[in-house]
């Protein structure tokens, strides 16, 4: 019962901090895209004019979702209700229940009972995260048939190709990753990312894996549909693409998805490639710093630094994502899947074999 | 165990008759294939619960083969059905029953 | 508590395959197929083969089905007209009845004996490393002969959906 109890609050915690960071994502995005393209951006959500309720970018974030629910909600004539009301849903579930299997800390003693921090230990962790991220393409099928558009149909067909056709290249960088660590389970992996070569750089699997981890980054940019690859909701094109005839809370919950897949991509690369939670030269009782210098510190405050860490390479690598999507324009249909089947899944086998030699050699 | 191996196998049996059903009752041939690729998931579930039954690991190495080649059947399956309609603009199996095209 | 999610699940299972059978829609047909096959890999947890229930997911619900949606998009198939017809509707009772009598009969058949049964599974039951153990041992000549298979369907399918190209004339 106690085991459920906690299952139940980790699960409730990764949701919130999901949906929190996609929030803040959002204002960043706008934020940062502002500064990039040299403009102010988003100021003029105002609480009865400037002083004294203006806080700033809150406002933004405050007013953003309330305008969003309370948009009304259109079903387009001669959409099936049913394919149109579920599209949605589809589309935001598998990016969600993909955090059960991402590990944000190490452990948490409490007494006698230790709580791993990870909401499902799965031993094939990885192949969940896969399986889920393949359920994802249904809401964008269903998104672009069920709205009876045809700017809709373009975009879901887009995005739906686009979609399977960089999961087999995320798939199979990541199986670099696998053979180095020699296990599918995530939480091993982020153990096996503490030790440090001379004792100064820390073993992280970008070092074991640099074009496993160049290959990921560029799949999963594509699998969440994100600028240079955001064709399915071209803006400029297909107006919002498969999401063109959908309004208020549904509209949302694309966005939503949009904004968690790019959290969910980041989550794994961290996981995989930049040691999750490790924190440099930090053990379970405190940091042994290379000099030999010891500091001892309380398991709580080893843990906080730990979600810290993750929550900060995460959030640095959504932002790597925002500033890719504002630099760079955007591919024509036939070169994204040029470079899906022609460049990175050869690429990524290549991967697989040099590392598999390695293996064997160095044993 | 969790489940007992029985129930598992009931359960296959019902979903393997109604791939058969699926399959006498339905005109529109991707239903038909649709009814066909539940067969062979009530034949995987009956693999993995003998296999759990047992405590052997080749029962699901079975399943693995199986979904391999009903993937190979689907994807040739399904490029037949569309060159087919590209001649005969029906999916109804009453209609694509001659061979005179 | 896992038998009677086990007996929630195989209602909703055996849910989802009627409306598979039943409905006219092809588009409903086949999510309603998706959700027996996330159902049944649900069912393959329980059973304690977390490998095959993961690659249920990532191959039969995410890439065969996807095929399905796809080839019923573009053919443009709209819900299956209702059938008329006193023969027809006595050939589909019989259909049904047959099938029901099917079911019974393979649900009797795997009473009774059960040899070599075991009661809890060896460690490493299910994971991947015991299916790849004997994926790669004992059953590496049917492993590359399905892959070969892989390949010609890839070539076939390709061959045969693509498009007419009309004769030159010369």
């Amino acid at each position: 019962m106690i085991d459920v109890g906690i299952a139940g609050v980790k699960a409730l915690l990764v949701l919130l901090m999901v949906l929190n960071l996609s929030a803040i994502l959002l204002w960043v995005e706008r934020k940062g895209s502002a500064l990039i393209q040299d403009r102010i951006g988003a100021n003029r959500a105002n609480i009865l004019g400037v002083m004294p309720f203006n806080l700033g970018f809150i406002n933004t974030l405050i007013a953003d979702p309330i305008k969003l629910l309370t948009k009304e909600d259109m079903v387009p004539a001669g959409a099936d209700k049913l394919l149109h009301f579920m599209a949605p849903f589809l589309a935001v579930f598998p990016v969600l229940v993909t955090f059960a299997a991402v590990p944000f800390g190490d452990q948490l003693v409490i007494g006698d009972t230790t709580i791993n921090l990870q909401v499902a230990d799965l031993d094939v962790g990885i192949l969940y995260v896969l399986a889920m991220s393949s359920l994802a393409v249904y809401g964008v099928v269903l998104g672009g048939w069920a709205s009876n558009s045809r700017w809709a149909l373009l975009g879901g067909i887009r995005g739906s190709a686009q979609m399977i056709s960089y999961e087999i290249a995320m798939g199979l960088a990541l199986i670099g990753a696998v053979m180095t660590f020699g296990t599918l389970d995530l939480q091993a992996i982020a153990r096996a990312q503490g030790h440090h070569f001379f004792g100064v750089i820390p073993a992280w699997g970008i070092i074991y894996q640099p074009l496993g981890f160049l290959i990921f980054l560029i799949a999963g940019i594509a699998e969440s549909k994100r600028v240079p690859f955001d064709l399915p909701e071209g803006e400029s094109e297909l107006i919002s693409g498969y999401f063109t005839e959908y309004s208020g809370m549904k509209q949302a919950a694309f966005m939503l998805s949009d904004f968690a897949e790019s959290v969910v991509v980041a989550g794994l690369a961290t996981t995989l490639f930049f040691g999750a939670w490790q924190v440099p030269w930090l053990a379970r009782d405190g940091f042994h710093f290379p000099g030999g210098a010891f500091v001892a510190l309380p398991q709580l405050v080893v843990v906080v630094l730990q979600i810290v860490s993750f929550t900060i390479k995460v959030f640095a690598l959504c932002v790597f994502q925002i500033l890719v999507r504002w630099t760079l324009p955007r591919y024509r249909y036939d070169q994204v899947m040029d470079l899906g089947w022609k460049y990175l899944l050869p690429l990524a086998l290549a991967n697989m074999l040099v590392t598999g030699v390695v293996i064997v050699l160095v044993g | 165990m969790i489940v007992p191996t029985e129930w598992a196998l009931t359960l296959s049996a019902v979903l393997f008759a109604i791939g058969v059903v699926g399959v006498l009752v339905r005109r529109n041939v991707i239903v038909i294939f649709m009814a066909i690729e539940l067969m062979l998931n009530a034949v995987n579930l009956s693999f993995v619960a003998l296999a759990r039954g047992r405590g052997a690991v080749d029962g699901q190495v079975v399943v693995f083969f199986v979904m391999t080649v009903a993937a190979a059947e689907a994807a040739v399956g399904l490029a037949i059905i569309i060159a087919s309609f590209r001649n005969r603009s029906t999916v109804n199996a009453d209609e694509l029953a001659l061979l005179r095209g | 508590m896992g038998a009677a999610l086990f007996v929630v699940l195989a209602v909703l299972t055996v849910i989802a395959a009627l409306t598979v059978v039943l409905h006219p829609n092809p588009v409903k047909s086949a999510l309603a197929l998706v959700t027996t096959l996330f159902l049944l890999a649900v069912v393959f947890v329980l059973l304690e083969a977390q490998m095959i229930a993961v690659l249920q997911v990532i191959v039969y619900a995410g890439a065969i089905m996807v095929l399905f949606l796809f080839v019923i998009m573009l053919l443009n198939l709209q819900s299956d007209d209702p059938e008329r017809g006193r023969r027809r509707a006595v050939l589909r009772a019989l259909a049904w009845a047959g099938g029901a009598l099917l079911a019974v009969e393979l649900a009797l058949l795997t009473r009774g004996a059960s040899v070599d049964m075991v009661s809890t599974a060896p460690p490493g039951y299910g994971g991947a490393q015991a299916v790849a153990q004997s994926l790669f041992t004992d059953f590496v000549f049917p492993f590359e002969l399905t892959s070969i298979l892989l390949l010609v369907a890839v070539v076939g399918a390709v061959v045969l959906a693509q498009k007419q190209r009309r004769p030159t004339l010369s």
